[in-house]
This record gives C-alpha cells, structure tokens and sequence, in this order.
C-alpha cells in the first residue's frame, strides 16, 4: 500500500519507441530502491487505466504525432504537478519529426498504399488522426524538466529522479544530451 | 620540422582573462591566449590552422571598456586588456546560437553517422541546450552522395566554412565555396556541381575531416561510425606557413 510520504509518478508514450521506458527500466535493482520512495499511479508499466487528479510527477516520452498525442499531453499537464520530457522525441521531435519534410497525405500514401499489395487502404475507424506537423511536447504544454537522449542511459533517469525526489532541481546536461 | 619564425619586432603585452594575469605576442588573438593557458571558450568555426572566419559567434567575449562583445577568435590581444570568456550574458548567448543551430536545419542527433563525435552535439551538451526553444524550421535540404568516398548532407551543415577553408589554404584545390544567401546559404563544389563530377576535388578527405558536423562524411559509414582526425591540420599548416 501506498504512504503519503511517497512521490506519485505518472508515465505514458506518445510517439516514441517505448525505448525510454525500457531505459527506465533498465535501472535494474535500483528499481527495488526506487519503489520505497515513488508510487506508480499510471503507466503502461501498471495496470491503472486511468489518470488520477492529482500527480507529482509526470513523465512523457514521445513527440505529439497525432490528436490522441496531443490530449495526453494536455491531461498529464493538468494534473501532473511537475512535467518531465524523457528522451529525444518528446525533447526535439526526434525521429517520428522527419516526417515533417513529406506532406501528411504523401506519408499516408507510402505507409498505406505504395508498399501495400493486398488491399491498400488508409486505416481511419480506431485509430488517431495524425497531426500535419509532428512536434516536441513542450511546443504545446509547457514542460519543467528535459531529459535528452535516444534512449536516455538508466543512470540519466535514475540521476533526475533522485534529484527531483530529493527535492533539488536537475541539471540533466551533466548526464546526457540529444542522441546519447 | 621548422617552425614559422617570430619576427624580432613583435612586442609582449600583459593583459587579464577572467582574473588570470597573462603575457601574450600582440600579433596573438584572444582566443589563442585562451587556448595556450587551457581558458575553455567555445567555438565552431574557428580551427587551429585555418584562416580566422568569425562566423559562429561562439566565441564572443566581454572586454572591459567597451559595449559592444568581440569575437575572441578574431581580435588581438592589447595591453592592460581585461578579458571575461564566460559570464551569464555570454553564457545565455551562447545557448541561443547553440539552439538556434539545432533548429535552422535537421540535426536529429540519434541517427546521425557523427552522433557521439559532433561538435555541435558536444556543445549543445556544455552550452546546456536540453531543448531548443525556438520553433524547428522543419525544411529538408538536399544529400549529394554522388562522390564516390564522401557524402554531404546540407541538413547537418552549420556553415562554419571550414571545409571551404581547408581546400583552399591547406589543399590549394578550392574545390568548395559557398552560394546564396539566408537560409538558401549553402556550400557548394566547383560552380555548385554535383560534387562526383567536381574536375577540383583531389579526394583528400581533408574537408570531411574538419567538418565539425556529420555534414561532410565517408560513404558506408552508419549511425555513430563516422570518427574524425584533426590531428593532421597543424602540422600540414605550420609546414605551408614555413616555406
């Protein structure tokens, strides 16, 4: 059971990899020391489906790709007090962003039609619209702390959180940058 | 190996760096001082070896007295000079050309054949760019792969002339020049060919070399792999400046 004491911790993915997950979770045993002192309220990482009101601290991975993208990150801003990008493509948009040099409608076409031999089609019933220009999350809520890096190293995230936990603010430029 | 002989005219002047009282030529830049007594000031286009340029404006540095920031890289030391490389405003500078960098062409740093060994990467990380805020341009410049060792990739290209320089001073082929302005700027081999059909270009790598970037590359290299050696370029230059 959870304490008060503990820092709430909400994560979810955007367009990403879920690589910076897996980096999270690469901290390996120092997970075991991670969970005495933070509660994972929502994540892909726990069975929680939805995201209660009130977080202390949020994490995004992902760029904002598509109108789903975009309302996740508008939610975890509401209700997360303290907002943290983690990895390139929530940070600068990344890989998912070169997209940006195609037109939405010709990316569509090859995804969907050009390398498709049977019953090319453009999916549109259950899944997200996208978005004409993929961009980083802080180009559309305002985010506290950067984590660069594809994936950031375990050591990066684990240095961050002790930091934010601790009380004092991180300086994530010690540890990583874009493309470690 | 000879060294450039000094002539007997040159005098020394004192001056001061960040508090540190130095002695220096007067025909020696800011920035070489810096450089001889281990004073870190960052910069991307200018290269021990290279003719000085001044286009980066990394290297800007308050001098006492006057209001205006100078480039380290291309004033002279005078006397009773007092030089500061690194206070808040230059600092704050500093991190708005580094991000202004990051978003003018596409430098996606993850998948890039320099990642781990690019100086605009690098000073990035000491400029403390963890994100870049003004808007990304998004526009996609074009890649001639059509030399048969070396690629160029505009995308990654920051401009800082070095690759121009080095043919010229160093080669003595000027295969490279740069052609438009603003945001069509762009390097360009002989009158803006395809650089495969350059007749100039001898295929010394030594642009790809200098290049700060993963702009100018060997083909066949991946994500990561393309490691430089710069350590050529003093030596080739001292020898020129010899003869």
């Amino acid at each position: 059971m959870s304490t008060p004491m503990k820092t709430t911790v909400a994560t979810t993915w955007l367009d990403g990899c879920s690589g910076c997950h897996m980096s999270f979770l690469d901290m390996d045993e120092r997970l075991v020391d991670l969970a005495q002192r933070v509660d994972i309220v929502y994540s892909p990482l726990v069975d929680t489906k939805t995201l209660p009101d009130q977080v202390d601290v949020g994490i995004l991975e992902g760029s904002i790709s598509s109108d789903e993208d975009l309302e996740k990150a508008k939610a975890f801003r509401k209700h997360c007090k303290l907002l943290i990008s983690l990895g390139d493509c929530a940070v600068n948009g990344n890989v998912p962003a070169i997209r940006n040099h195609f037109k939405l409608d010709d990316v569509m076409d090859r995804a969907y039609r050009e390398n498709v031999s049977l019953q090319p089609q453009i999916p549109t019933r259950s899944v997200p619209t996208l978005l004409e220009t993929v961009r980083p999350i802080h180009a559309e809520v305002k985010v506290d702390v950067f984590v660069p890096g594809c994936p950031p190293h375990a050591d990066a995230i684990w240095y961050v959180l002790s930091e934010l936990i601790a009380g004092r603010t991180p300086d994530p430029s010690k540890v990583t940058r874009f493309g470690a | 190996m000879p060294l450039p002989v000094t002539p007997p005219n040159i005098r020394v002047v004192t001056l001061k760096i960040d508090d540190q009282d130095l002695s220096a030529r007067e025909d020696e830049t800011i920035i070489e001082v810096c450089r001889e007594n281990a004073i870190p000031i960052p910069s991307l286009c200018y290269l021990d070896g290279l003719s000085v340029w001044g286009g980066c404006r990394l290297c800007m540095v308050e001098i006492a007295g006057q209001g205006r920031l100078a480039a380290a890289c291309s004033t002279r030391v005078t006397e009773g000079m007092e030089v500061r490389t690194s206070t808040e405003r230059l600092q704050r500078y500093r991190r708005t050309i580094v991000e202004m960098l990051f978003a003018e062409r596409n430098h996606v740093c993850s998948v890039c054949v320099s990642n781990g060994h690019c100086e605009l990467q690098t000073m990035g990380q000491s400029c403390g760019v963890d994100h870049v805020r003004v808007p990304y341009r998004q526009t996609p410049y074009p890649v001639d792969s059509s030399h048969e060792m070396f690629r160029l990739d505009h995308n990654r290209c920051i401009l800082c002339t070095r690759c121009v320089r080095v043919c010229d001073e160093i080669e003595g082929a000027h295969t490279w020049d740069v052609m438009g302005r603003g945001s069509d700027c762009r390097v360009i081999t002989d009158l803006a060919l395809p650089w495969g059909e350059s007749e100039t270009c001898t295929s010394c790598g030594k642009c790809v070399q200098v290049c700060p970037t993963g702009a100018l590359v060997k083909q066949g290299t991946s994500a990561g792999e393309m490691v430089k050696d710069q350590h050529f370029l003093p030596i080739l230059a001292r020898r020129r400046h010899a003869r």
